[in-house]
């Protein structure tokens, strides 16, 4: 057994009394004086269109507007991935309610009246509001301009079409496969698009001061990342990284919305055209569903062959992914799932083509899961379909498959270290699996159903992160990272590495939200990566701290080095034990000797990660040969389902899910990301729905209309499960886990109808009025 | 523009307000009271959740105006002498992710506990059924007030 102090414990997060408090400070709740300014933006009415002219005269007019900026002020594009993107819309429009140009206004009722009076001139184009229409031949481009847009090495996109990335696998001979397997599944599934409904909206105030320096305050899960993009963007206007400072604030809800770069960099482009005063832009909640990324759509073709004891001979997924107006994040999400659409099993001949595609909808981007939730929906629907004709059963196909380490992935690198088999066991035990229940009430029947899951971060293979650790006087100690806690608890689980290693308690340890100014790098708090990768940096930089400790102690105390160690904030001595000297009588002023003099100085750690094995170097007909994912997170869950066939309204009665975490470095926080995620989850699929109409325009942007669950529709039990299958390079054997405990839920909740009903739902998402219309069509 | 005179955290506070002006407006942008937040401006999130007369409201759909000689407690009223015992509570639990939902979610919470200290799972749960939380689940709160209200007994 471990002898931890702080890692492994339910310690309380760092941040929790500002928040229980009401004194935690969100972008909105700043201020910024008399001088601050808004802006408001215009918005196209169309799908597509081409813009003719744009006239501000009137909306200039406007007491206390002073300044109208368009597409023409910036004429830049930018991305993440790919720079497919516009500040504001250049020659075209390309979804409905996109930024056409900004009214800015000494109040917000100005710059409102003053949007409200841009007149706008378009000629309307033919759209595409699906994946296979705009693949069809003939189909409108979107993107005349794709083969020029710069993009990372790893993406390929298709000339002449709405394919921006194609991602290819081919592993063994899926022919021969397909040849050898006794039966064939094939099948298509649908999952829409979804919002990710952070209850704090986008917000960013930009300042462009007098001196030539760009400050930014913006709720945002990627600091630097930001700050690298305006930079490069709005480089022609003379500015540089190191004139761009982003602050954080604390951030109302990510779940990968507020990565990346979306309406923050038109705060900042504007406030460079109204030098010297803040400029705030805030969106509300019809903008948080329709102009900012959305979850991607998918049309996904799955065929699965198999042997009559259930092995798997091959597997050909192919998936067409809804990317909207622009991929420049969405793209990623597409490679990712074509890196990892075989799904946590060891398949020996499998082809993948993943389909990155243009539609006039709007731009699809990250979304906790990041494609995984998804795919995963066909993937463990078809497994639990294939048992069913096998007559085999439905856990027992999966570990007949399941990845084992040192297996290799669909690319061919070697599966890491994990605990899916454990996860499986503890599992079908919890939910006594092939234990069937019976309802009382003729009107209700009861199913269960399994799935797996697994995840990788998906990320470039140079992303890092750093820490500066510095002590004050008392021995207390300031943790300077740019992870972002967006209420994963990452600031408590930083503080808790530092705790461990230096022996001081996490409350004497503060960490807080990063200013790109103050704090050393880290690429973006996405991926499931953080705890992982900055953990690792925080590692690093308080082994350093240590290292300086014992190295100050041992050369003006005379003692060895390597004998020393720390406990409760001081530093004592294995071969010496009545030696002890605490950390707050040197940790800045140093050591007095003999003579008076002074060794020593204030102790700085510094601490670097990178995971520098990994490489997108491969074949793009095969993506064999690079080592694109760090590493997977896997599991596995299951659900009892009750459904009235009446209504087809359907309850959760117990849901459980086990997740190896490597190490629940606080288990609190890793219990309260599975239960969050679980019912994020479980939304997806019985109750959120956006509806588009012919033109393109969401028709339900808001919560009275699209719907999120409250308190009272959650499963009536929850168990949450640990696996602690120690990852190697991980910060004390931690990987990631924030996304994953949504993934498998879709699935789960299909194979648990199937089992009540005898009905397979091949589309998401899955409301009651599907269900009940499904069970009156085919008279269950 | 009206003159209106009420209690905000115990405080008596002065200030004309216009008549569209609603009194999340007032609180956040005049007042310098931050914690209620705006998560949807039509009632249906619950984040701009605060006490009028010890009875909760969404402040987005309250009129400024409708505050004259009322008496107003945001969660800052809550803190102001320490943390409640039920804050504590939701602290020790690590109850709240983002926090966002907080101030709003607490205010539901302490007016239910006031006015039944021994609510039942289901009665807790429509208490803060008007408080959307994206992060929690909802378990996590509801297990934290059920700790509550046995300590209390």
């Amino acid at each position: 057994m471990d002898a931890y102090k702080y890692i492994g414990q339910p310690v309380v997060k760092v941040d929790g009394k500002e928040k229980v408090s009401g004194a935690a400070l969100f972008t909105d709740d700043l201020e910024f004086g008399p001088d601050l300014l808004y802006a408001e933006v215009v918005e196209g009415p169309h799908a597509h269109a081409m813009i003719n002219s744009i006239n501000t005269s009137e909306a200039l007019k406007v007491p206390e507007v002073l300044a109208v900026v368009t597409g023409k002020d910036f004429p830049y594009n930018f991305g993440l991935y790919m720079n497919d993107r516009y500040i504001f819309a250049q020659d075209r429009v390309r979804f409905f309610g996109e930024q056409i140009a900004a009214v800015i206004a000494r109040t917000p009722q100005a710059a409102i009246k003053g949007a409200q009076l841009v007149k706008v001139n378009y000629t309307p184009l033919p759209k595409v509001l699906g994946p296979l229409e705009a693949i069809a031949e003939g189909a409108e481009i979107l993107h005349p301009d794709l083969m020029n847009y710069v993009h990372v090495p790893w993406f390929f996109p298709k000339a002449d079409s709405n394919i921006a990335h194609h991602r290819k696998i081919r592993k063994g001979e899926p022919d021969k496969g397909f040849e050898e397997a006794d039966y064939i599944l094939e099948d298509t599934y649908e999952v829409p698009r979804f919002s990710h409904c952070a209850i704090e909206y986008h917000a960013a105030v930009a300042k462009y001061d007098h001196s030539g320096r760009l400050t930014v305050w913006a709720s945002s899960q990627s600091p630097n990342t930001q700050r690298n993009l305006f930079a490069k963007a709005l480089a022609p206007l003379g500015i540089r990284h190191n004139d761009i400072r982003v602050i954080a604030p604390h951030v109302g809800g990510g779940f990968g919305s507020k990565a990346g770069v979306t309406m923050e960099i038109m705060a900042a482009a504007i406030a460079m055209k109204v030098q010297g005063h803040p400029v705030k832009m805030m969106w509300n909640r019809e903008r948080e569903f329709y102009n900012t990324y959305q979850r991607l759509g998918v049309v996904a073709k799955l065929k699965v062959g198999v042997k009559k004891d259930g092995t798997i001979t091959a597997l050909k997924h192919d998936l067409y992914w809804d990317a909207g107006a622009y991929v420049e994040y969405a793209a990623n999400v597409v490679n990712a799932v074509g890196l990892s659409a075989i799904g946590p099993y060891n398949i020996k001949n499998v082809s993948i083509d993943s389909y990155c595609i243009y539609t006039n909808l709007p731009p699809g981007g990250p979304y906790r899961g990041f494609g995984y939730s998804e795919f995963l929906f066909g993937l463990e629907s078809h497994m639990s379909r294939i048992a069913k004709h096998l007559g085999i059963d439905d856990v027992e196909i999966r570990r007949k498959n399941m990845i084992k380490e040192g297996d290799l992935t669909a690319y061919g690198a070697h599966m890491n270290p994990n605990g899916l088999s454990e996860a499986i066991s503890k599992v079908a035990k919890e939910i006594e699996w092939g234990k069937k229940i019976k309802s009382k009430n003729p009107d209700l029947a009861i199913g269960k159903g399994f799935a797996l899951f697994w995840k990788a971060p998906a990320m470039p293979p140079n992303a890092s992160s750093s820490c500066f650790l510095k002590f004050n006087e008392d021995a207390s100690i300031n943790l300077l990272i740019s992870g972002m806690d967006i209420g994963q608890g990452l600031l408590t689980v930083m503080a808790q590495i530092a705790a461990e290693i230096l022996s001081v308690p996490t409350s004497k340890i503060r960490t807080e939200n990063p200013d790109t100014d103050r704090n050393p790098y880290e690429w973006q708090t996405v991926a499931s990566h953080v705890t992982w990768s900055c953990g690792n940096a925080v590692r690093n930089a308080a082994i350093d701290a240590r290292d300086q400790i014992f190295a100050l102690v041992a050369r003006s105390k005379f003692l060895p080095a390597d004998s020393l160690y720390l406990e409760d904030e001081k530093v004592r001595c294995r071969t010496k034990p009545d030696f002890e000297l605490s950390l707050k009588e040197f940790i800045i002023n140093g050591i007095q000797m003999d003579d008076g003099t002074y060794r020593g100085g204030p102790v700085l750690g510094r601490g670097i990660f990178m995971p520098e094995f990994s490489s997108t170097n491969a074949d793009p007909d095969t993506s064999q040969g690079g080592h694109p994912n760090v590493h997977y997170t896997v599991g596995a869950a299951a659900v009892i389902l009750e459904i009235d066939k009446q209504t087809g309204k359907m309850r959760i009665l117990k849901v459980v899910e086990a997740i190896d975490v490597g190490k629940a470095l606080n288990p609190s926080l890793v219990k309260g990301q599975i239960v969050g995620g679980l019912l994020q989850g479980i939304s997806t699929v019985l109750y959120e729905e956006m509806k588009f109409d012919h033109r393109g325009k969401m028709l339900n942007p808001n919560f009275t209309d699209y719907k999120i669950p409250t308190a009272l529709d959650i499963p009536l039990e929850i168990v949450p499960i640990i696996i602690e299958v120690a990852q190697p390079d991980g910060p004390f054997g931690a990987r990631g886990m924030g996304e994953h405990p949504m993934i498998p839920v879709a699935p789960m909740i299909a194979n648990a109808i199937d089992d009540a009903l005898g009905l397979r739902i091949k589309s998401m998402p899955i409301t009651a009025e599907k269900l009940c219309l499904e069970i009156l069509k085919n008279n269950k | 523009m009206k003159k209106i005179s009420f209690l905000l955290n115990g405080e008596a506070r002065s200030i004309y307000v216009e008549p569209n002006e609603t009194l999340l407006e007032l609180l956040r942008d005049r007042m310098g009271t931050k914690s209620p937040k705006c998560g949807c401006d039509s009632g249906d999130c619950g984040a701009c959740t605060v006490m009028l007369n010890g009875c909760t409201v969404r402040s987005c759909l309250v009129f400024a105006i409708e505050a004259d000689r009322q008496e107003i407690t945001t969660l800052e009223g809550i803190s102001k002498n320490g943390l409640s015992p039920l804050q504590k509570i939701f602290l020790e639990h690590n109850v709240f992710q983002c926090g966002y939902c907080a101030p709003g979610m607490i205010l539901s919470a302490t007016e239910l506990v006031t006015k039944n200290p021994h609510p039942t799972v289901h009665q807790i749960q429509e208490a803060i059924a008007g408080n959307l939380c994206r992060c929690t689940g909802y378990t996590p709160v509801i297990e934290a007030i059920l700790e509550f209200t046995k300590q209390e007994q």
